[in-house]
């Protein structure tokens, strides 16, 4: 890998994005109905779209995905 | 990272407090649907009154003969409340009971404020928005309905909560993202789950969350009643409800108030004896003219005898947490876009509700296939953990 991302960053990076860009949707609107209410779309949107993209983006030609078959991805122990 | 040990109550947790609140948030998800867009239907169907155009500066009839339009609609019943809409101040609401306590037979009749002209007889309890808002809010069951389902907005707390911490051990060898569709059906749901959950999690937090606050308003008024207002009014202590005919202009109370807090608009007026209010007087609630302040109010209590202000207490914290948190939970104070953007997280927190039930039924499946159901409930130790953690098992 490029710049070796911490396991951390991995895991949480766009989950901790995406959440601090709702919340900052959700209290702009609050506080302002003009630029307030345009950053809750933006906020609020591109969450939405990100949900979209990857709930029916088109399966990846290879599958690299999977490096080990043998070994079950999703177990935690 | 987590232990086997602390995954497996975590994965506990996660089980069954989502499995106990699933159908109630599904409930309320479908229900919630149609009321982010409840003054669009209201449009659609007919049923929003609207007043017609008259120039700009228009004089404004006097309340009292609002209050007694309305009255004259439904005669025998007492006027409870006098509203109006934040966003068009041309029509009166007026609520008229039997009794001065909350009760689901009122009647709401719409005065022209100009005219001082019977717009509409709404009709109330009934029609097809009615039944969403009762399902909604308190499944026909009053307050330990709207209890009830506070509780379940609790569970759902908990759920999304041990979701989250759940979601490390689950994601830890995929990126963000992956949707294993080349795997069973079993596994791009547990995925999607995964997925659908995480970007929800902070609004369907501050939506669970402020919809459960929204269940104590009842208890937080009678609580502001108690805790704060019969201090106030310790000079009234005791007397009656104030008799029609002892009772001065209402328009006169208003003035006062508008004239003690200037700068605000009229929100609604509760009169002598309801739940808003005291035996002695019209309590005037105003709000502010800014985004934020819009949502809060300043009552101002006027003796409905007198008509002089007696006091305009600051609102307790509380309700000012209630009255904050209800836009968070509705969703309209973004224009259009925030509720089609409302509706669209709605929709998807509905996959995660309806996904996660999709993986405890098919956990259940195999299992219950091989051995008897007996088995399945208590033979399985760690069931949860096993199930849960290794989608494939089962796929």
């Amino acid at each position: 890998m490029k710049n070796a991302p911490t396991p951390f960053r991995t895991l949480w990076g766009w989950p901790i994005v995406l959440g601090l860009l709702i919340a900052s949707g959700l209290a702009t609107a609050l506080i302002s109905d003009t630029w307030g209410d345009w950053w809750s779309w933006v906020g609020l949107g591109l969450p939405v779209a990100v949900m979209a993209w990857f709930a029916w983006r088109p399966t990846p030609a290879a599958s690299p995905a999977d490096p080990d078959p043998g070994d079950d991805p999703a177990a935690p122990f | 990272m987590l232990s086997s040990t602390a995954i497996r109550r975590w994965s506990w947790t996660h089980k069954w407090s989502s499995l106990v609140c699933t159908i109630f948030m599904l409930l309320l998800c479908l229900t919630g649907l149609p009321l982010i867009f409840h003054h669009e239907i209201g449009h659609l169907l007919g049923t929003e009154v609207e007043a017609p155009a008259m120039p700009e500066g228009t004089p404004r009839a006097s309340l009292d003969t609002v209050i007694t339009a309305a009255k004259a609609v439904h005669p025998g019943r007492m006027v409870q409340f006098v509203s109006q809409a934040e966003d068009d101040d041309k029509v009166w609401f007026v609520t008229l009971t039997h009794t001065p306590d909350p009760t689901e037979d009122f009647k709401s009749v719409a005065v022209d404020a100009r005219t001082a002209k019977v717009l509409s007889d709404i009709p109330t309890n009934q029609g097809f928005m009615n039944l969403m808002f009762r399902l909604h809010v308190d499944l026909f069951a009053g307050l330990p309905g709207k209890l009830f389902l506070g509780f379940m907005g609790l569970l759902l707390l908990v759920a999304i909560v041990t979701g989250v911490v759940l979601y490390a051990p689950f994601m830890r060898k995929l990126q963000f993202g992956d949707v294993r569709r080349e795997r069973s059906t079993r596994v791009k749901w547990l995925d999607l789950h995964n997925l659908l959950g995480v970007v929800t999690l902070v609004w369907a937090l501050v939506v669970g969350a402020t919809g459960m606050i929204n269940t104590w308003a009842d208890l937080m008024i009678k609580y502001w009643q108690y805790d704060q207002l019969s201090t106030l009014l310790a000079p009234y202590k005791g007397k009656p409800v104030i008799a029609m005919d002892q009772r001065g202009p209402l328009q006169q109370a208003v003035d006062a108030a508008r004239t003690h807090a200037p700068g605000n608009k009229l929100s609604f007026i509760a009169f002598p004896g309801t739940s808003f209010s005291s035996p002695h007087h019209n309590t005037v609630f105003l709000r502010g003219a800014e985004p934020l302040t819009s949502r809060l109010l300043q009552p101002v209590l006027v003796d409905a005898h007198s008509g002089q202000v007696t006091a305009a207490p600051q609102l307790p914290w509380y309700l000012t947490a209630l009255l904050v948190s209800q836009p968070l939970h509705f969703g309209d104070y973004g224009g259009m876009p925030m509720k089609i953007l409302w509706a669209l997280l709605d929709i998807a927190t509905i996959v995660v509700l309806g996904s996660g039930l999709y993986l405890w039924l098919r956990r259940r499946a195999p299992a219950s296939a091989a051995a008897p159901a007996t088995a399945t409930a208590t033979g399985l130790p760690a069931g949860a953990t096993a199930t849960m953690a290794r989608p494939e098992q089962s796929a």
